[in-house]
């Protein structure tokens, strides 16, 4: 407050406060009471609030309040209730049989909802978010699987992984036919021209297709069949369909047959629940490649 | 009462001012009747508006005016609005608006002085007040005397009576958000959601406190309007008006009959500040227009009878315009202009608004179709060399019954196309079960020969039909190559 008096205004019948700015003066509109009771109202009630929430930040640690609330509490509560919310309809998923799961459009919905959410959460660092793979990671959108694209396939291959250490994981690897000596470097570029033959990829200047036949059915066939279309058990891929998982120029292949592929897919089993497994599989099954 | 202060009265400074008491006097008369009439009209409306019934068939709510949140509907009698229809009540605020602003050009403050929920509760809460301890003479007498007996037993009647209404108008409230017969019945067994006690209790504790304790300080300190109305009003607006010209010089009733016995001029006001005894607000109207006045017409009542009494002309105070009162006193006939650019706008875009609201609500589609194409990956190669393109599809189906629809997509040439869990085929395209009242969310797969389908982005048109209703809707998307 400033030491000079307030004084009279004529023109409004008012006092001024006694501020005064270069000769103006601030007329004093006093506030409602129920307004400054208000006011002071809302310190007690922050004071309050000191006393009974968590407030003040301490050397150590801080003011727990006298409640001792947290909302890192409330949170694990919230999660438990959603828990027992999902409960009931997970349940119910984890009973049914995974044909009759995608016939029924609710459970279909539960399923591939439920399936989008983990998938995000567990399969999108490798397989991308919208499972559009990456080069050594599948696309799980098409046609082509490397170990079987029915539900059944599939909801072994998330249980158990490809070339895990579960003791049932899908087992067969990608030999290396260059390093470990079974194929010299010119026998290996035939071979690798004779694959692209046989998705329709043209194929290098003076390249022998006869030989490249041989050296396939002597070497190959046994594990992609005689034709190249690949086999699931052991998760050999099919050559001919123009779809791949590393790459289809020459220098890609011949480093695939010199070094072998052994790309791994880890076990979901144990970190996934079998319900949460199986809306994973209707989830995928789901994207339009199943089969 | 709001004479001029004198420098000697004045104390320099408080802190806060405190609240005027006021004791409004009873009165009657024309707009006192509108006042109790708009006040039946709107408690009426509010109270027992949650309880008319409207059939929409089996499954659907039968509440009139309903509004469903977890289900996030909407009902208004004929009307059913989801969600993402939002844009009506938009389209409803701004019709609200104007007709506020229309008011205002028309008849200054109506919306003030008659129909807000401040003022009709505030109303309602000095009758009470007024039943129980008396009119404004007996009221300041009994709160000068101090507590006796019989003052602890009026002011608890009436703080109960407050609380009562206060009550009834939360527990009104939260029938809007439920079945009423239904939701009535559990807050009498207890058996109500703890938010409908919760909700009850809010809005018990605000009636109370606004109708009875805050009343004219929330028009005064809280209230935007009188603010924004002020920018907004022009000197042709009917306004409560102390009619100057023939009011002045006021005197008193013996003084002016002596004057005009002597054939001198003398005002017709006495002085008798019954204008100033029955205000709500405490304000004396003399003083001109002012923004505490919320224009409800009690002083035109109040200073009609004391006119008819003395055998003058009424309408001392009347709805009129500083316009008039300069046009009588330079003796030229009196103008009103209710039509004029302002209020011929105002009306204007009410009835355009209302025009487009009511062709959006014939037009309202009762099935929709939303597209979206997936991102990623956009385009997708298979193992025979063909493409395909997924999309999510939400089908709205807003009858208040399950159908059966068709799926046609136009676009790529040789295109197959399958829904996800959807086996069900009909002439060649898929059949689609939609549940009443509800969306249906799909993964609808196109797949289409590489062959004949060479251009990156081919325009694609995804139509769903209901034959049987003859309802149909479409969107538009694109089919990607790889």
């Amino acid at each position: 407050m400033s030491d000079h008096e307030g004084e009279f205004d004529k023109a409004t019948g008012k006092t001024t406060t006694g501020h005064s700015w270069d000769g103006i003066k601030e007329l004093n509109t006093p506030l409602p009471r129920w307004w400054v009771m208000t006011f002071y109202l809302t310190i007690v009630w922050a004071i309050g609030y000191w006393v009974v929430y968590p407030s003040w930040p301490l050397v150590q640690s801080y003011a727990t309040g006298v409640i001792g609330y947290s909302s890192r509490a409330d949170v694990a509560v919230d999660l438990a209730n959603l828990e027992k919310i999902r409960g009931g309809k997970m349940a119910v998923l984890g009973a049914a049989p995974l044909a009759e799961i995608e016939k029924d459009p609710a459970l279909l919905a539960l399923g591939r909802a439920r399936g989008r959410v983990v998938f995000g959460d567990n399969c999108a660092p490798c397989h991308g978010t919208g499972a559009a793979g990456a080069k050594g990671f599948p696309n799980l959108n098409d046609d082509d699987w490397l170990w079987g694209g029915t539900l059944e396939q599939i909801e072994k291959t998330i249980q158990f992984g490809a070339r895990s250490a579960h003791a049932e994981s899908h087992e067969g690897s990608m030999l290396a036919f260059g390093r470990d000596g079974m194929l010299k470097k010119p026998e290996i570029e035939t071979v690798a021209n004779y694959v692209r033959s046989l998705s329709g990829l043209p194929t290098a200047k003076g390249y022998d297709a006869n030989a490249g036949q041989k050296l396939f059915a002597d070497n190959c066939a046994s594990c992609h069949g005689d034709a190249g279309k690949g086999n699931p058990d052991m998760g050999a891929p099919n050559l001919t369909d123009n779809i791949w998982l590393y790459g289809s120029d020459e220098a890609t292949i011949v480093e695939t047959i010199t070094n072998g592929r052994n790309g791994v897919m880890p076990a979901w089993i144990g970190r996934l629940d079998p319900a949460t497994i199986k809306a994973l599989t209707i989830y995928v099954h789901s994207l339009g490649g199943g089969q | 009462m709001n004479k001029p202060v004198t420098p000697q009265e004045f104390d320099y400074g408080p802190l806060y001012a405190a609240q005027k008491k006021v004791y409004p006097q009873k009165v009657s008369g024309r707009y006192r009747n509108v006042k109790w009439a708009l006040m039946a009209v709107c408690l009426g409306i509010y109270y027992l508006l949650p309880f008319v019934r409207w059939n929409r068939g089996p499954g659907a709510p039968d509440q009139a005016v309903l509004v469903d949140l977890p289900n996030s509907r909407f009902y208004f009698f004929f009307i059913e609005l989801w969600p993402q229809e939002v844009y009506f009540f938009t389209g409803l605020l701004i019709l609200a608006a104007l007709t506020l602003f229309l008011m205002n050009a028309i008849g200054g403050r109506v919306w003030c002085g008659y129909l807000c929920p401040q003022t009709v509760w505030t109303d309602l809460f000095f009758a009470v007040e007024r039943l129980i301890e008396g009119d404004r003479r007996e009221r300041m007498k009994k709160e000068a005397e101090g507590l006796t007996l019989q003052r602890v037993v009026e002011l608890t009647m009436k703080h109960s009576i407050w609380l009562l209404i206060a009550w009834w108008t939360g527990g009104a409230w939260v029938l809007y958000f439920n079945d009423a017969p239904t939701l009535v019945r559990e807050l009498v067994t207890f058996q109500a959601p703890a938010l409908a006690y919760i909700w009850i209790a809010i809005l018990t504790a605000t009636t109370y406190t606004l109708a009875g304790w805050m009343r004219e300080q929330v028009c005064l300190y809280m209230c935007p309007w009188p603010r924004i109305q002020a920018a907004l009003t022009d000197e042709w607006a009917l306004n409560v008006t102390y009619k100057t010209d023939r009011g002045e010089q006021r005197t008193s009733l013996k003084k002016a009959a002596e004057l005009r016995a002597l054939g001198q001029p003398a005002g017709d006001c006495i002085d008798c500040y019954q204008c100033v005894n029955v205000c709500p607000v405490g304000i004396d109207i003399r003083n001109g227009l002012q923004m505490d006045c919320i224009q409800c017409g009690l002083c035109i009542d109040a200073c009609d009878g004391v006119m008819s009494k003395i055998g003058r002309p009424t309408r001392l105070i009347g709805y009129d315009t500083d316009i008039n009162i300069a046009r009588r006193k330079a003796d030229k006939s009196e103008i009103y202009r209710i039509i004029r650019p302002r209020t011929v706008a105002y009306a204007g875009m009410i009835v355009a608004v209302g025009a487009v609201m009511l062709y959006a609500l014939l037009n309202r589609s009762l099935l929709d179709i939303n597209v979206l194409h997936d991102r990623n990956p956009v385009a997708v190669r298979l193992s025979d060399g063909s493409i395909r393109n997924a999309y999510t599809v939400r089908l709205l189906n807003k009858r208040g019954a399950g159908r059966v629809v068709t799926l046609d997509v136009n676009g790529p040439v040789n295109a197959t196309v399958h829904v996800v869990g959807m086996d069900a085929v009909s002439s060649g395209r898929p059949e689609i079960v939609l549940g009443r009242d509800q969306t249906t969310e799909l993964r609808v797969l196109v797949t289409a020969p590489a062959a004949g389908n060479s251009e990156k982005s081919i325009p694609l048109v995804m139509r769903v039909t209901d034959a049987a209703h003859g309802d149909m809707a479409s969107a538009t998307d694109h089919f990607v190559a790889p």
